[in-house]
């Protein structure tokens, strides 16, 4: 099975706008779903810098699909999502 | 943390991005008048309150705070263009540094002890017995609490078999040390300054968000504007507060346009060295404890509230006012702003004429999204004066208590010291501060440090990272320091 990919955006804007929870979502995906996903910061997708998108900021990509306005239960639910698609 | 912590720290991050964005578009009153339309513009759906009206006033009151201003004496029909307008040309920031929002506070309910559902209508009445005040009755059956005679004790609450009754508590009033904030008959939370110690508890306990620092980032995006020469001093905290180096955060200040970037561990150890000193005096002169003096809000707390422990606290200046000495020293005329996670620096800087300004992290983060700066792909940048290990370790919890340690033993004093941290300000910690005091000893060692954050400065209320990471990222760049002797030797 293919892993699914999460991006979590550690630019400044996403950092600053994420609060806590961001910082701990890495962590969170690791203890839920081990080796079905693969976890990566990345520094600014881009999505930030158009007018006024940092208001939705932060931003993680869940396979290649973005998700504004990131909490750790939308990304949750997102990766149960796919998951779901696959099996 | 929750979803709901989140959203608030969200908002109030927007808004203050906005502001900023508004100070540099070159028409700062137009755009700040408009920050409340931009933000919930016609047509747009409404998550957090009725309607979108409430939604933009309640923005509005925000952003009165964020551009410095008390709500409470906001007359609702100062436009914020003239808002904006005085906090760009104002010399001085205002005096008190939190304000209530009361649009944003009437939501929440005065604490009250309710009979709720799960009374069984027993034949014991615990609860009626144990009422000392007669403010429990049977109505049909059931317990009632006669509000005008309830006392809030919650003696009943104990004494029901079922757990039935419940109290509501309101979330500041719970967490405030000192009893300084209230709800009135009017259901708006007052703050009663003369109480106050600033701690900030209050700003992280509200659901509602409806407690505001007084923002002074207009003030100093103006005086950085005006060409001054502006220094940023950085709190030894800001190390465990983003997931870049500290040599890029000083860059990225020097982008922002601050003249020069002192880290405050620089003056946190002259704190070290002279209280040091002064425990060194005072264990020789036979005193049993000292209390260290580089928390604000214990500092504010000792003069409002704690009078009978001042002998006992170190004459020590804080690491700020340290570091701002020196910077005023190299230029009289330079602008100081100190950088931290505190509130009740605010306080402290209002009361020393060396420190200009404050901002806190929040701040400091949100105008570097409006300036679109990403920190990560900045240079790196070294400071002149590089600060010790000891200095800092300053913002965790023991860290002080463990400076003054090694700065005794370098000196090759023989002085045994024994700290005794006080892990955060809450009723019981004041009390046995209360009890050292009384007795004039403490039964569980010599030097105690007080800091009224729990865990220490990573603990205030406008932090940024989770505490357990932020305490792991400043202790790998302590380890990074000198130690303290050595280095202020050196500069001498
Ligand atoms: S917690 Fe305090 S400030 Fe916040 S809404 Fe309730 S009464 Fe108001
Ligand atoms: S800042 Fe601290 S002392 Fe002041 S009202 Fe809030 S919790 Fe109480
Ligand atoms: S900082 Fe996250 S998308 Fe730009």
């Amino acid at each position: 099975m293919e892993k699914i990919e999460v991006e979590i955006c550690m630019g400044t804007t996403c950092f600053i706008m994420g609060g806590e929870s961001m910082q701990e979502l890495a962590s969170i995906l690791q203890r839920k779903y081990q080796d079905k996903v693969n976890t990566k910061g990345i520094v600014c997708h881009g999505l930030c810098n158009t007018d006024c998108q940092y208001s939705k900021a932060p931003y993680v990509k869940v396979a290649g699909d973005v998700i504004s306005e990131a909490t750790v239960d939308k990304v949750l639910s997102a990766v149960n999502k796919k998951l779901g698609e696959e099996a | 943390m929750s979803t709901n912590d989140n959203q608030i720290k969200h908002l109030k991050r927007e808004i203050l991005v906005r502001i900023t964005e508004a100070f540099l578009s070159g028409d700062f009153e137009e755009n700040a008048r408009k920050i409340p339309y931009a933000m919930r513009p016609k047509g747009c759906e409404v998550d957090l309150r009725c309607c979108v009206h409430k939604e933009r006033a309640v923005i509005r009151d925000r952003i009165v705070a964020g551009l410095g201003y008390p709500i409470e004496k906001d007359d609702e029909c100062t436009l914020l263009s003239t808002y904006a307008k005085g906090a760009a040309e104002r010399e001085k920031p205002d005096e008190e540094i939190l304000t209530v929002l009361q649009g944003a506070c009437k939501g929440c309910v005065p604490s009250t002890v309710y009979v709720t559902d799960l009374c069984q209508g027993c034949v014991a009445r615990p609860c009626k017995t144990t009422c000392r005040f007669g403010a429990i009755s049977i109505i049909n059956g059931k317990s009632h609490i006669d509000s005008s005679k309830c006392k809030n004790c919650g003696m009943c609450i104990n004494a029901c078999p079922y757990s039935a009754i419940a109290k509501i508590i309101v979330p500041c009033e719970s967490v405030c040390p000192v009893d300084a904030i209230k709800k009135d008959e009017s259901g708006h939370a007052r703050i009663d300054f003369s109480k106050c110690i600033s701690c900030g508890k209050c700003i992280s306990a509200c659901p509602f968000g409806a407690i505001h620092e007084k923002s002074q980032i207009v003030d100093v995006l103006s005086r950085i504007k005006e060409g001054k020469n502006v220094v940023a001093m950085i709190a030894p905290a800001i190390a465990g507060q983003f997931p870049y180096p500290v040599s890029k955060v000083r860059t990225a200040l020097l982008k922002i346009g601050f003249k020069d970037v002192l880290e405050v561990a620089q003056g946190a150890d002259v704190t070290t060295l002279t209280e040091a000193a002064d425990f060194k005096e005072r264990m020789n002169e036979g005193q049993s404890f000292m209390t260290t003096s580089c928390c604000a809000a214990y500092n504010e707390l000792v003069k409002k509230h704690l009078p009978e422990i001042k002998p006992f606290v170190s004459e020590t200046g804080t690491p700020m006012y340290y570091t701002a000495e020196i910077a005023k020293k190299r230029d009289p005329d330079c602008i100081t702003v100190f950088i931290s996670p505190c509130s009740s620096k605010r306080k402290e800087a209002l009361d020393n004429p060396n420190v200009d300004y404050v901002i806190n992290f929040e701040e400091l983060g949100s105008i570097l999204v409006a300036m679109k700066i990403e920190v990560n792909n900045l240079e790196d940048s070294e400071f002149e004066t590089k600060s010790s290990k000891e200095g800092r370790n300053f913002p965790l919890s023991g860290g002080v208590a463990e400076a003054v340690k090694s700065a005794l033993q370098y000196q090759g004093e023989n002085i045994e010291v024994m700290p005794c941290v006080i892990n955060g300000l809450n009723k019981q910690s004041i009390r046995e501060l209360k009890n050292f005091a009384k007795n004039g000893k403490c039964p569980n060692g010599n030097l105690v440090e007080v800091m009224s954050c729990e865990g220490g400065c990573i603990g205030g209320n406008s932090a940024l990272i989770a505490q357990r990471k932020a305490q792991k990222q400043i202790t790998d760049y302590a380890n990074e320091g000198g130690p303290v002797v050595k280095d202020s030797i050196e500069q001498k």
